[in-house]
């Protein structure tokens, strides 16, 4: 017992299928675990007995087909479960259960997975650090000198259960790095699909054209197996992409000889700390090694994709969170008419950070300040994927680190909106661009808090990130070095 | 007609005005299923029972456009003379209301399906052209209840996301009759192509108004209202003259007139301000990201162009230049497509000259005396070809014509039954009628003297005589030429 | 080189005045205390987002999707797939047939 909770989601699921391992008895261990873990405050709604039920009638009816088959898995509370309450960590939602279940989740139960429960993120999945919650922040696994440390944001719940073995793997979404950085934050691997591959039916929308959910997993196998799961076109979603079936799992290999990797000088930045890029220079020579072949490259608008995001995102998070009126689901205050009532519920209902982004996605798209603002952005939008357009004439990848940090103290920008906006500034171009990119743990900084590199590729290119990953990952050697301090 | 002159001219304190009127009608798209969802779209169903998990606009749903109210959409376009476009986008028009749950209507703002087009209007001077600005689909609301419950309004999403055509006019109507000849036209269109059934009891055709006033003779256009939502032809055209009126009032009394969204109060008929749309003028139009561009190629169009009917413009040229039709009568029988339907049954089997004189005259008398519509006539298509043919071939007068057909009416009855069984067949042996009219000759032999010595008007006596003998069946034209010669 | 901005002088063009009428457009109540906090934090916003002045990009393409698909269309089939109950469940306030808002005034 308890060591199950280490095995990586392939290794799990081939001992299951193979009845080395019940899935009763992994899913009872991971029980045990998150049942001693809430001071990490990673779930926001536990499914536990459903689940123990769920693993038995797995092993009773050998229902043991499916790619996940008896795999313990608890996912962003952004995608709507069905009969179990969904809230997107708002005060808003409080209560809704939904009558359906979202395409992707709905894929990992029909491939054997076992939903665990609900996991904590920033509210609406708007931050970089999981504090906007309304459930409060989740504590990242790994600690500084006894001081609790962000797990990133805003898959902040899943970065943390992950590394903190709670969960065998999980999805998240990213919007702008949601994913990638707090996998980099707590030494996981998270990857964001290309814009389209996975479909966002189901997910409580926070800025429609960038939104994706992806995988976060322990290891490189772990992430392309779950890709394998979710991704697919869904006719439901009219962006999700219309493109064949693919098998990442079994085309991943380490054989990137030859293949041409991309360093852009635009993301060396002025007070990045020298350790990130030393690992980045490490992660350079790592690719040589394996045979890449590493081109300098430039991407001039990299600068302008920060401030491009801080438009589009908020203009369409203001009209997608207009649904949020107290009339059909979640919370309702009371008012003497019914505009009195809107303003009191979303008001009540709402945190700070997410009126911050609804005020100014409104101010950009009204009368008088459109062209100026969300019409421009959209134009560098365009830029932007053109910067990429071009360089992926040249080179197949591209590195560089995820984060230009690593992980921060809980409260430590909690009032600057800005710098905490500037966690993203190498993950947000790639949102913009609508392209696949993963980070994966790639060493620590001199504190002990992990760091990440990221790999960016073509569109719906996966195979190639997730190969050169692989590749990286064996390098690299990464060891967990969580210690269980909280249990 | 044509020398009908305009004259919709309203008196002011000042001298006379001018009203400008531009209608954006909203037309329900003919389809199954709704625009963004496969809700069913069926009228007076029980509340919130055709509301899909989209309509409700329930987290993490998502539209997928309905191919057939694009096809829909299209074939309006066309029978519109319009130009289509072949991209376009759909946008969010936003806003917060209790009908609409997306807190966002998914419109069509910068790129529209359809650009511009015209209506022809036949009045009373002449024709006019009426433009179209642009034709756009979009998403109904749900609909709001206020008067069930002395503190709230409940909400039915049944409508929710139906999909519309906004059919945005030009401001080149200048009085309600042109409205309502605006509207009538672009329903028969609607109805000729199948896009719209046009029924405005049950919502499926509603107008927004918007009405400025200027002095008769100026050129520069007033600051106008938009009078929303009006849902019968009467109550747009009330509208019209009230709020035209209110406008002249408060221009003469030296006061300026407000852009505004107003409500016409159909039981007070006024129009008032409308305080839910104090902030209509910012929708923060942007396009809809959860929607891709709409780019149709030049086969999907034609495809749909081969589909298109006769429409009524071009079906009254043809009744006008192959049938010798009057431009009135074949602007009738275009008019709704129900009785050009009904007046194509009964002309193809008869005289098409005949077949309109006796809609428009008999049928339409008896319709209108028994507040029917033409789809419920007592007389079928079939019958009524039926007697036209009995005397087009001689065997009735038209005057018998009229007592057949009023049988007709009763008991929708075939004619030619008719006539067999009441011997209403006109006699037309001219050998017979000449015995009988020798008899005439033979008894009146004073009158025939008379005649003869110039009293020419008797002749009609001999004819009535003729009749009376043949109890009114005697066929009046050989009658007639049976006794010219006999008198001679 | 990614040049962090710099904040320190906002233009302040976001007033009181414009915070009350985004609020009321965005329909989230506001008082004082909000007011001036959103002034702080949209003005800083803001400023860094002005940024993007810097780009002369009048002939560019405005990008509002990176799909590059035609779009789905689906056939006109009915399909029922929840009961009214279904529907309503998650209301705060509800009836037997109907969601239930404060009386509208129109
Ligand atoms: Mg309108
Ligand atoms: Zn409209």
């Amino acid at each position: 017992m308890g060591e199950i909770t280490k095995l990586t989601l392939v290794n799990l699921v081939s001992k299951i299928k193979s009845k080395e391992i019940s899935a009763l008895d992994a899913c009872s261990d991971y029980v045990n675990r998150i049942v001693k873990s809430k001071k990490l405050n990673t779930f926001v709604t536990e499914t536990l007995e459903q689940a123990i039920s769920f693993a038995k009638k797995i092993d009773d009816n050998n229902l043991k087909e499916g790619i996940l088959s008896g795999a313990p898995i608890a996912v962003k509370d952004l995608f709507c479960t069905k009969n179990v309450e969904t809230t997107a960590s708002s005060k808003i939602l409080k209560g809704f259960v939904p009558t359906y279940e979202s395409t992707v989740t709905s894929k990992l139960w029909e491939r054997g997975a076992v939903l665990l429960g609900k996991l904590n993120c920033d509210e609406f999945a708007m931050g970089s650090s999981n504090e906007t919650s309304a459930f409060g922040n989740v504590i990242n696994p790994y600690k500084v000198n006894d001081e609790n440390i962000v797990p990133g944001g805003s898959s902040g719940g899943c970065s943390a259960a992950v590394a903190a073995d709670l969960t065998v793997a999980t999805v998240g979404t990213d919007t702008g790095g949601s994913i990638r950085q707090p996998a980099a934050f707590t030494g996981i691997v998270g990857l964001k699909p290309t814009y389209g591959r996975c479909s966002r039916w189901g997910i409580v929308a926070f800025a429609s054209s960038l939104d994706q959910a992806g995988p976060m997993t322990k290891n490189v196998s772990d992430c392309a197996l779950m890709l394998d799961a979710i991704s697919g076109f869904d006719e439901k979603d009219s962006t999700s992409a219309n493109t064949k079936k693919e098998e990442f799992l079994k085309n991943l290999n380490r054989n990137i000889k030859g293949l041409k990797i991309g360093i852009p000088k635009e993301y060396i930045v002025d007070d990045m700390p020298k350790e990130i890029q030393d690992l980045w220079d490490k992660g350079i020579s790592w690719m040589k090694e394996s045979g890449a072949i590493i081109k300098d490259i430039s991407l001039p608008h990299t600068k302008y994709a920060l401030p491009t995001y801080y438009i589009i995102a908020p203009a369409e998070a203001s009209s997608n969170l207009a649904r949020y009126d107290g009339v059909r689901y979640g919370f309702r205050a009371s008012g003497k008419d019914l505009n009195e009532m809107y303003e009191n519920t979303r008001s009540l209902g709402f945190g700070n950070e997410v009126k911050r982004r609804i005020m100014i996605g409104t101010y950009v798209l009204s009368s008088g300040y459109y062209d100026a603002y969300y019409l421009k952005a959209q134009q560098v939008r365009r830029l932007i994927k053109n910067d990429f357009d071009l360089v992926f004439k040249d080179v197949d990848a591209i590195l560089t680190p995820t984060a230009p940090s690593s992980a921060f103290k809980i409260g430590e920008k909690k009032d600057d909106p800005i710098s905490m906006y500037l966690n993203d500034v190498f993950t947000v171009p790639i949102n913009l661009a609508g392209l696949p990119a993963i980070s994966i743990p790639a060493g620590f900084d001199q504190s002990g808090l992990p760091l990440g590199l990221q790999i960016i590729g073509k569109p719906f290119d996966e195979q190639t990130v997730l190969n050169s990953a692989y590749a990286l990952e064996e390098k690299i050697g990464f060891k967990s070095q969580v210690k269980d301090w909280w249990m | 007609m044509a020398d009908n002159k305009f004259d919709y001219y309203l008196d002011g304190k000042t001298g006379k005005w001018e009203v400008i009127i531009g209608l954006e009608v909203h037309a329900q798209v003919t389809s199954r299923a709704k625009l963004f969802s496969g809700s069913s779209t069926k009228f007076g169903s029980d509340p919130n029972t055709q509301v899909s998990l989209v309509d409700a606009a329930m987290p993490g749903m998502l539209p997928v456009i309905n191919k057939f109210c694009i096809e829909q959409a299209v074939k309006t376009g066309l029978g519109l003379k319009a130009k289509i476009n072949r991209f376009s986008k759909f946008d969010r028009k936003n806003y917060f209301y209790a009908d609409l749950p997306q807190g966002y209507q998914i419109s069509q703002f910068k790129f529209p399906i359809v650009g511009e087009g015209e209506i022809v209007l036949d009045m009373p001077y002449g024709t006019k052209v009426v433009g179209i600005e642009r034709l756009h689909l979009e998403q109904d609301a749900g609909k709001s209840l206020h008067d069930q419950d002395p503190e709230n309004s409940f909400v039915d999403l049944n409508r929710s996301g139906i999909a519309l055509m906004e059919i945005v006019g030009k401001p080149d109507l200048r009085s309600p009759e042109e409205v309502g000849q605006y509207v009538k036209k672009l329903r028969s269109i609607m109805r000729y192509l199948n896009t719209c059934d046009g029924n405005m009891d049950e919502g499926s055709l509603r107008a927004d108004v918007n009405v400025s006033v200027r002095k008769q003779g100026s050129q520069q256009l007033g600051t106008r209202c938009e009078i929303k939502n009006v849902n019968s032809i009467k109550f747009m055209q009330q509208a019209i003259e009230y709020e035209a009126k209110r406008q002249i009032d408060i221009i003469e009394d030296g006061g300026t007139i407000n852009q505004e969204t107003r409500l016409y109060d159909t039981k007070k008929n006024e129009t008032r301000s409308m305080r839910s749309k104090e902030d209509a003028h910012d929708y923060r139009y942007f396009p809809d990201p959860d929607l891709l561009p709409l780019v149709l190629d030049s086969e999907f169009i034609e495809n749909i162009k081969k589909t298109l009917p006769e429409l009524p413009d071009e079906k009254k040229h043809r009744l006008m230049n192959d049938f010798g039709l009057s431009s009135y009568d074949a602007s009738i029988i275009i008019s709704e497509k129900d009785i050009s339907d009904y007046y194509e049954d009964v002309a193809k089997n008869s005289d098409y000259k005949l077949a309109a004189n006796w809609m428009i005259v008999e049928l339409f008398g008896i319709l209108n005396k028994e507040g029917k519509e033409i789809k419920d006539s007592p007389v079928s298509a079939v019958n009524l070809s039926k007697l036209i043919n009995l005397i087009k071939n001689g065997t009735i007068s038209g005057k018998i014509a009229k007592t057949v057909f009023e049988q007709m009416v009763q008991r929708n009855e075939n004619p030619e039954v008719i006539i067999e069984k009441s011997g209403l067949k006109q006699q037309s042996d001219p050998k017979e009628l000449e015995i009988i009219i020798d008899n005439i000759i033979k008894n009146n032999q004073d009158k025939v003297i008379e005649y003869k010595s110039g009293k020419i008007k008797l002749f009609s006596f001999f004819v009535g005589q003729a009749m009376k003998d043949t109890a009114g069946k005697g066929n009046p034209q050989l009658i007639n030429n049976i006794l010219s010669k006999k008198l001679k | 080189m990614l040049i962090y901005p710099n904040f320190s002088s906002s233009l302040m063009t976001i007033n009181k005045e414009t915070v009350k009428k985004i609020s009321k457009l965005s329909r989230i109540a506001s008082n004082e205390e909000f007011e001036n906090s959103m002034i702080k934090d949209l003005n800083s916003i803001l400023k860094f987002v002005e940024q993007l002045n810097e780009l002369n990009i009048s002939n560019t393409e405005p990008l509002s999707s990176v799909v590059d698909q035609k779009l789905y269309q689906r056939d006109d089939v009915e399909k029922k797939i929840n009961e009214k109950k279904d529907i309503l469940q998650n209301s705060p306030v509800k009836n037997e047939n109907y969601f239930v808002v404060p009386k509208i005034i129109e």
